[in-house]
Formats: C-alpha cells, sequence, structure tokens
C-alpha cells in the first residue's frame, strides 16, 4: 500500500512550499509562550493546560493538519502534475494511503513534538499534562490529516474550507453551540487528553468510548472516499 | 503489436459535447490526431490515456477497457500537455521518480534522459527548464518503462525548429520500431511531416482518415475561394466565367471586389493573370477568403 516514491515527493512537496513556513511558526510561536509564560508565572498546572489547550489544541492542529493534509495532494491536482502518478500501474488507494501516512507524519512532527517540549516547559509533565496534550495531538493529526487530505482531493478551495473549519467551526461555532462540539476533531482528542491528565484540568464534551469510534470511522471513510474520488478524478483544465 | 480502440464514443461537459460519435482504430506507427483548437482532441487523447471516462461508448487498449484500469500504464506512456511536473525536482529525480513508479529504478531513467538527450541539463532543477526542456523530460518520463503505446498532446508547442526536428525523429524511431504512437497538433504541416497515418477531428467529430496524401487532396480539391480587386471588376469576371475552373463569381458591393470560387485550383491560379494580362486589367487584391484552418476544416466535414 505505500509507496516510498509517491512519500517522497509528497514530502518535498508539502516542506517544499512557501505555505510550509506555518508548519515552523506555530510550533515556535507555541515553544515561546511556553517559555514565556514559565518565567513569568512559574509552573501551573492550570496555565499550562489552557495553553496547551487553548492554543495547541485549538489552533494549531488544525491548522498545521490544514497544511500538510491539504497540501499533499491539493497542489497536484491544482497544477494537473498528478497525471504522472495517475499514468503509472499504483492503486489509486496507495496513493491516497501514502499521502495519508505523509499528511500524519507532518502533522505530528511538528504539532504534537512540539506540544510535548512545550508541556515540559510548562510545568515538567506535572499531572500527566504534556503526555494527555501530546496523546491529543497525535490522534487529532491522524483524522485532521484524513479530513484534510479528503477536502484536498475534492475541493479547489480546500485550505480555505480547513481554515473555515478548523478557526470558525472547532473554536467559534463549538463554543456556542452545543451539538456543534460533539462533531469536533478536537473534542474527540480531548477525550483521550482528559482521561491520561490529572482530575478537571482537561475537559471534552464526548465519552472515550464515543471519540475513539468517531476518530476511527472518520479517519476510515474520509481515506476510503477520498481514494473513490482519485479513481474518478477529472483533470481539471482540459478543454 | 498495441491497438487503441474507439467506438461509437462521445463525451460531453454538461451541455457540451466535446466528442461526438468517434470510432477509429489507432495502430502501431506514427498517428496524428488532427484538429483546430477546441475540437475534442485533448479529451478524446484524455479518454485514450484513461483520464476521462466516456459518456458512451468503449476506448479500449487491445480489448481491455482504459477507464479505471491502472494495469495499462505498463503499456500506455503519456506526454500530457499541461507544463507542469513537480518543478521543485532535477530532471534527473524526475525521471527517476517515475521510473520507480513504474517498479523500475535508476538505469532505465538515465537510458530515458539519454534517448530525449537532456543529461546534459538532468542535474538542474525542473524550474529552470525552457519549454523545450519541458517537453523532452516529459517525453523521457513517459518513455521510461518502454512502453508500445506513446500518448503526446499538443507534443511540439513552443518547441524551437530544431528540438521539433530531434523530436519528429525519435517519434518515427519509436513508430518504425512497431510501437503505437498518437500524437495532436492544430498544424497540418506538422502532422504532414511526421504521421503515416492522419485522424482528422473537428468540433468534436471524426472528419476524415487516411494518409496525408489523401488528407492534402481532400483540403486542396475542395472550391476555393478568393477575393479579388481589380481595374474593372466586371470586365474581369466576365472573362473567368468563360473559363471552366471557375464556378461561380458575385459582385461584392461591400468589399468592393469579386468573390471568387475557384473549382480547379491549380488551372485556377494560371488562368486569372493570363485574363488579367490580356484584358489589360490591373489586379489590386488576390486572397483567398476561406484559408483558414477551421474553413478547411468545416469544408472537410461537410464533404
Amino acid at each position: 500500500m505505500y509507496n516510498p516514491t509517491v512519500a517522497r515527493l509528497t514530502y518535498r512537496a508539502v516542506l517544499g512550499r512557501r505555505r510550509a513556513a506555518i508548519l515552523f511558526i506555530l510550533p515556535a510561536l507555541l515553544l515561546v509562550m511556553a517559555v514565556a509564560v514559565r518565567s513569568f508565572n512559574g509552573a501551573d498546572d492550570q496555565i499550562a493546560a489552557s495553553l496547551l489547550g487553548g492554543f495547541g489544541i485549538a489552533a494549531m492542529v488544525p491548522l498545521i493538519g490544514v497544511i500538510a493534509g491539504t497540501g499533499a495532494i491539493g497542489p497536484e491536482i491544482d497544477d494537473g502534475s498528478i497525471v504522472y502518478l495517475l499514468s503509472k500501474p499504483l492503486k489509486r488507494s496507495s496513493i491516497i494511503f501514502t499521502k495519508l501516512i505523509v499528511a500524519i507524519a507532518v502533522t505530528m512532527a511538528f504539532s504534537a513534538i512540539p506540544m510535548l517540549i512545550a508541556g515540559f516547559v510548562l510545568n515538567g509533565n506535572g499531572q500527566q499534562i504534556a503526555i494527555a496534550y501530546t496523546v491529543a495531538a497525535l490522534v487529532a493529526s491522524i483524522a485532521y490529516s484524513a479530513v484534510f487530505l479528503l477536502l484536498g482531493t475534492v475541493s479547489r478551495n480546500a485550505v480555505v474550507i480547513g481554515l473555515i473549519y478548523a478557526i470558525v467551526w472547532e473554536s467559534v461555532f463549538g463554543s456556542l453551540v452545543e451539538g456543534a462540539r460533539t462533531l469536533s476533531v478536537q473534542q474527540w482528542a480531548l477525550a483521550l487528553a482528559e482521561d491520561i491528565a490529572g482530575e478537571g484540568l482537561v475537559g471534552s464534551d464526548v465519552g472515550l468510548p464515543l471519540a475513539i469510534v468517531l476518530l476511527a470511522s472518520v479517519t476510515t471513510l474520509a481515506t476510503w472516499y477520498a481514494g473513490r474520488k482519485l479513481r474518478v478524478l477529472k483533470l481539471a483544465g482540459e478543454e | 503489436m498495441t491497438t487503441i480502440n474507439i467506438e461509437h464514443t462521445s463525451r460531453w461537459f454538461g451541455n457540451v459535447v466535446a466528442v461526438n460519435d468517434v470510432t477509429m482504430t489507432v495502430g502501431p506507427g506514427v498517428t496524428g490526431l488532427l484538429g483546430p483548437n477546441g475540437a475534442g482532441k485533448s479529451t478524446l487523447i484524455n479518454m485514450m490515456g484513461g483520464f476521462l471516462a466516456p459518456s458512451t461508448g468503449a476506448v479500449t487498449l487491445d480489448g481491455a477497457p482504459i477507464w479505471r484500469n491502472e494495469s495499462v500504464y505498463r503499456q500506455i506512456g503519456v506526454v500530457p500537455e499541461r507544463e507542469a511536473m513537480y518543478d521543485f525536482l532535477t530532471g534527473r529525480e524526475f525521471v527517476v521518480a517515475n521510473a520507480e513508479l513504474h517498479g523500475l529504478g535508476a538505469r532505465q531513467a538515465q537510458a530515458a534522459l539519454a534517448t530525449v538527450e537532456m543529461e546534459y541539463a538532468q542535474d538542474r532543477a525542473i524550474s529552470t527548464y525552457s519549454k523545450g526542456m519541458r517537453q523532452r523530460v516529459k517525453m523521457a518520463s513517459a518513455l521510461v518503462h518502454d512502453p508500445s503505446v506513446l500518448l503526446l498532446d499538443e507534443p511540439f508547442n513552443g518547441m524551437d525548429p530544431r528540438q521539433r526536428m530531434q523530436l519528429m525523429d525519435l517519434l518515427r524511431r519509436m513508430g518504425a520500431t512497431g510501437r503505437t504512437v498518437l500524437f495532436s497538433s492544430h498544424i497540418l504541416e506538422e502532422v504532414e511531416q511526421l504521421a503515416s497515418h492522419i485522424e482528422v477531428i473537428v468540433a468534436g467529430r471524426h472528419a476524415a482518415s487516411g494518409d496525408f496524401r489523401k488528407i492534402r487532396r481532400l483540403m486542396t480539391d475542395r472550391p476555393h475561394r478568393y477575393l479579388v480587386r481589380s481595374s474593372d471588376d466586371r470586365a474581369l469576371a466576365a472573362a473567368l466565367i468563360a473559363d471552366p475552373s471557375t464556378a461561380g463569381i458575385e459582385v461584392d458591393l461591400t468589399e468592393g471586389g469579386l468573390r471568387v470560387q475557384a473549382v480547379d485550383f491549380g488551372r485556377f491560379t494560371q488562368l486569372l493573370p493570363r485574363v488579367a494580362r490580356e484584358r489589360s486589367i490591373r489586379l489590386l487584391t488576390v486572397s483567398p477568403s476561406d484559408e483558414s484552418l477551421e474553413s478547411v476544416f468545416s469544408y472537410l466535414v461537410s464533404a
């Protein structure tokens, strides 16, 4: 299923674009804030949880997911260079699977690792907060990558739609409308963090079993559907 | 011996019919797909390349459907018209990647780069290439698995004369060794020089098929129309209509000249200056009024 050549091309495409700067800026911002908070306030579990949850999980992870997930396939479809992958005896599903792995790896690397470091900087993993949010970032990376990869496959405005989802749905809408929070990758990931971290520091609106089921099914469905869409992809810009 | 069969195939996009009930067989040798821009050549090539489903009909490679069948790419090499091609890679990296996607390696990639004579620039980024160099690297990527079918969409666009000649030589060699080579072009001369067989597509329909002599004959034996202005249009008209090479003359008052329809091209081109000289009529304008490719093709369609 995994094709190393497709992976190599995808890594270079994702990391070689100007957009990739966001992949470096957001984690750097988190680390800077962590260092600043720690040096001004000292170690505080509550503040650590707010920063990792409020900025890390709510903003950084979805934004990196958008860049990595849509960037893994969107630009190739836009400019037509995907034809060089499609004109090969490769299963379409293995192209999608490989790109998913790349998107997940990039999202994890740029979100979970800084999350872990920031967590240790903030309170030295007190109450398991660093580990809890790192796990949340890892699982969210998987689901976001799958969803945004699908978005990149079906829409030419994937980045915009992805940003709207990440910002409007996950943060603004989710905080106003109760039901919207159940359908949020962020809440599913937080359900895991809630289970790991000390009592009362992490909250999620979704129970752990439901969260796991939703994470798994969204990831699987999005990947399957992206593979299907790629099989019948019309190369745009032809006559 | 690999053959692409197109049977009663149509393709429409919404209300627009891009390809209309086309039936043709593309066999070994070099075939030129000739037609004006927007005639449906790319749509047809995209269906042969498996990038587009026929709306009706069947497009097959040695009997196997091409649409949604990835295994055909073991035999098909595709040179797309579009420019985009992983510009951040070097030429060599790009061709090696294409080889690997076929389960091959650096050796085959190097051979393909040698075939298109791009070794000298293989370590430069593709983003620095000229259009002709891109075209050749695209060609190398399509040749890397030694396909029996090669599909090229407008391959000569943007090439300089020398590159054009090189590519023509290469395609001729491939055709001569029994491969099935199909390329599209809107330039008759290009197709004539290279293709042993020509398929003409106009407005989505299959207009003509044959070797270049047959196509040329279809195009030159048609009635030619000229706009002629002279010092004495009516006297000239009387003299011309007396000859059987002229089928009709109309005095065009808005243009201030004659619209002459000639049926015997060779004879008419000699008649006109002779008649003018004999009657001391000065010819001010002689311009073919329907030489545009579209009108040639529209003639072919109605024939």
